[in-house]
């Protein structure tokens, strides 16, 4: 009996000890995709969410453009999210919605409706690095974070705005990205986001985006009510900042179909 | 004060569930024609403007609304072309899984470019544009159904809009004045007839797929010749026609492809057209920020020259550059080539860019060469214009 048990002892000890040693073991590929799990697993369940926003775009000479919206999302489980967002300036795309399903590793679907015509126009999206309504955002740095969209590889630990953050260099999966790889600060504390560098086709540098004035929400969701886009190549610009956020409003997929896009206002 | 303060109490709780929104669309524009008229009436420069205010009141949370908007345009050469209309007056009723619409309302269906055959429901307001996208406002009252396996539409259209056709000054006219004062009908109900239509929209994975079926007044009229006192005239006849439209979309990769066929069934005749073609889209060509996509549609009507429209055995190719620049510029030129008649093309051209917040710029330009009598751009063949437009937004 009292053989048994420290038998038992013995193999729970040297199982513990052999988690250890893999975890110490752990390369640095699978360190990256346990951060990107974990970083994931903290935002699920927030379900909807309806924002007031400004795009706030910027020359390389200053010249300063506002750009006004509204965007309506929903929370998909194993897929990226379907969002809505209605222009409300400047006046001559006034009431011109943006219908986006998002999906990982394929194109996402997209269609926008023309008040004028009254006619849905579904966009070819195979290339999400297109810009968004003249911005320095491409339509892939807007959509939802999914854990199979890269692969990892986590870098180092390093100070970011004060805190500690891991780094973590991330490879699109998606082939018609219009990156070679995403480098991205997530503090230790929350795995929030504070700071992505995006390499180009080329692998030189061309965008780093900084994320501030994190809020929380439903007392377990973060979100930055301001990000920053700096493109280093061209020197120019964009803002993206969020007036109001209000979470769990109530959206279901029906207000995310064609018929919801023709009538959003 | 009691009073006034429930009163504000009562907007304030209203504004709560209520939303409403004003815009407007306005414009100046300045014509001018490369060459002298076909007629002498006619003139080589125009100058045009136009309001089309907007007014969206939304009550219930957003379950029912209202959508006003009139139009009014000012044309300084062409007295038919100076003319109003209700483009928009319609109350909407958003229920679980269905719609209802009633009033004055315009509809668009269709998937194509170059022409849209399947898109019957509104007339065609022709005076504002050769390409005849702009569209009168149609009385209707139409009932949805929005399901997992699609949207269903049923339309009732109690009353009949005129097609609008330029006076004896203006452009794009025929050799005869067409008497929009005496039209004629085939039903005796004349504008009366009450047309209906049905029209089920879905997916099929990658595909998007539009049924539909119309039974009603043709929106297309004929131009009999006939007399009105002295004057020599074309009077419109609208006949009663039975459409079967198919509209396909598909998506693969950055390729849309395209598709709208229609059988029609008139007095006359009954025959088969269809425009079928793709549009593929680059983004970030040589490496700049410039989006650039290219079109080609094949336009086929079974009538052949006998075809009431421009496109029957022709061939559309365009091109698309848009900037992705803060004024959202962009540009767009394309070309229709008649397969049957090589001397018979067509090519147009628009460009457009913001000045600022409200105002933007805009070109538009059709040119059109035609060496045969029988071919309907035989007509247009003088009436190559640029048009600079100043828009302004509200």
């Amino acid at each position: 009996m009292i053989r048994t048990k420290s038998c038992k002892l013995l193999i729970s000890a040297l199982l513990s000890l052999l988690m250890v040693a893999q975890v110490q073991a752990q390369s640095a590929e699978e360190k990256g995709l346990a951060i990107a799990k974990e970083r994931k697993s903290r935002d699920l369940g927030w379900q909807d969410s309806q924002a007031d926003a400004s795009m706030i775009l910027r020359t390389a000479n200053r010249q300063e453009i506002e750009r006004r919206m509204r965007l309506l999302t929903l929370e998909m489980q194993d897929d990226g999210d379907k969002g809505l967002t209605i222009f409300d300036q400047p006046a001559d795309v006034k009431g011109t919605a943006f219908l986006n399903y998002s999906h990982a590793v394929e194109p996402d679907e997209q269609w926008m409706y023309l008040p004028a015509l009254k006619r849905v126009k579904r966009i070819a999206s195979k290339n999400k690095s297109g810009p968004f309504m003249g911005s320095e955002f491409a339509f892939e740095d807007l959509s939802s974070f999914e854990v199979e969209k890269f692969s990892y590889k986590y870098l180092r630990d390093e100070k970011c705005d004060d805190q500690d953050c891991f780094v973590v260099e991330q490879i699109p999966a998606y082939e018609h990205s219009g990156y070679t790889r995403l480098v991205t600060w997530l503090d230790k504390a929350h795995y929030r986001a504070h700071k992505v560098e995006f390499y180009d086709r080329k692998n030189s540098l061309l965008k780093t985006l900084t994320m501030h004035d994190y809020q929380l929400y439903l007392d377990k969701y973060w979100r930055p009510m301001k990000l920053s886009m700096q493109n280093h190549q061209t020197r120019k610009s964009t803002d993206l900042v969020t007036h109001e956020l209000s979470f769990r409003t109530g959206l279901t997929e029906d207000d995310f179909s064609q018929a919801a896009l023709k009538r959003a206002r | 004060m009691k009073k006034s303060l429930t009163a504000v109490a009562l907007l304030m709780a209203c504004g709560a569930s209520a939303d409403t929104q004003t815009y407007v669309k306005a414009a100046l524009e300045q014509r001018f024609y490369f060459q002298d008229g076909l007629y002498e009436q006619q003139h080589d420069s125009d100058i045009s403007v136009f309001v089309e205010p907007e007014f969206y009141h939304s009550w219930n949370d957003g379950s029912d609304s209202l959508n006003v908007k009139p139009f009014f345009r000012y044309d300084s050469r062409d007295s038919e072309r100076t003319h109003m209309d209700i483009r928009e007056l319609i109350w909407l009723h958003v229920g679980d899984e269905w719609e209802m619409r009633a009033g004055i309302g315009k509809v668009f269906w269709g998937q194509t470019e170059s022409q849209h055959l399947v898109d019957v429901i509104n007339q065609t307001d022709f005076v504002e544009a050769i390409d005849a996208e702009e569209k009168l406002g149609q009385p209707m009252v139409q009932f949805s159904l929005v399901k997992d396996w699609g949207n269903l539409s049923l339309f009732a259209l109690p009353y009949f809009r005129e097609r609008t056709f330029s006076g004896v000054e203006g452009r794009f006219r025929l050799p005869l004045r067409v008497d929009t004062d005496n039209p004629l009908f085939e039903s005796a109900d004349e504008e009366k007839h009450l047309d209906w239509a049905v029209r089920y929209m879905g997916y099929l994975g990658d595909l998007e797929l539009g049924l539909s079926w119309f039974d009603g007044t043709n929106r297309e009229p004929l131009l009999k010749p006939a007399m009105n006192g002295q004057e020599a005239v074309l009077r419109p006849y609208y006949g009663q026609m039975q459409q079967a439209g198919l509209d396909m979309l598909m998506v693969s990769g950055a390729t849309l492809y395209k598709l709208e066929a229609i059988h029609r069934k008139t007095e006359l005749d009954s025959y088969y057209a269809l425009t079928a073609g793709f549009e593929y889209t680059s983004v970030g060509v040589l490496n700049s920020v410039y989006d650039i996509g290219w079109l080609m549609e094949y336009q086929y009507d079974e009538r052949d020259e006998q075809a009431t429209s421009l496109g029957q055995n022709d061939l559309m190719l365009g091109t698309r550059l848009i900037f992705n620049d803060i004024n959202g510029t962009e540009l767009l030129i394309a070309f229709i080539q008649d397969l049957d008649e090589s001397g018979s093309r067509s090519g147009y051209i628009e460009a457009s860019s913001r000045i600022n917040d409200h105002w933007k710029w805009r070109i538009d330009g059709w040119f059109f060469s035609s060496d045969t009598e029988e071919d309907r751009a035989f007509m247009l063949r003088r009436d190559d214009y640029l048009q600079f437009s100043l828009e302004y937004y509200f």
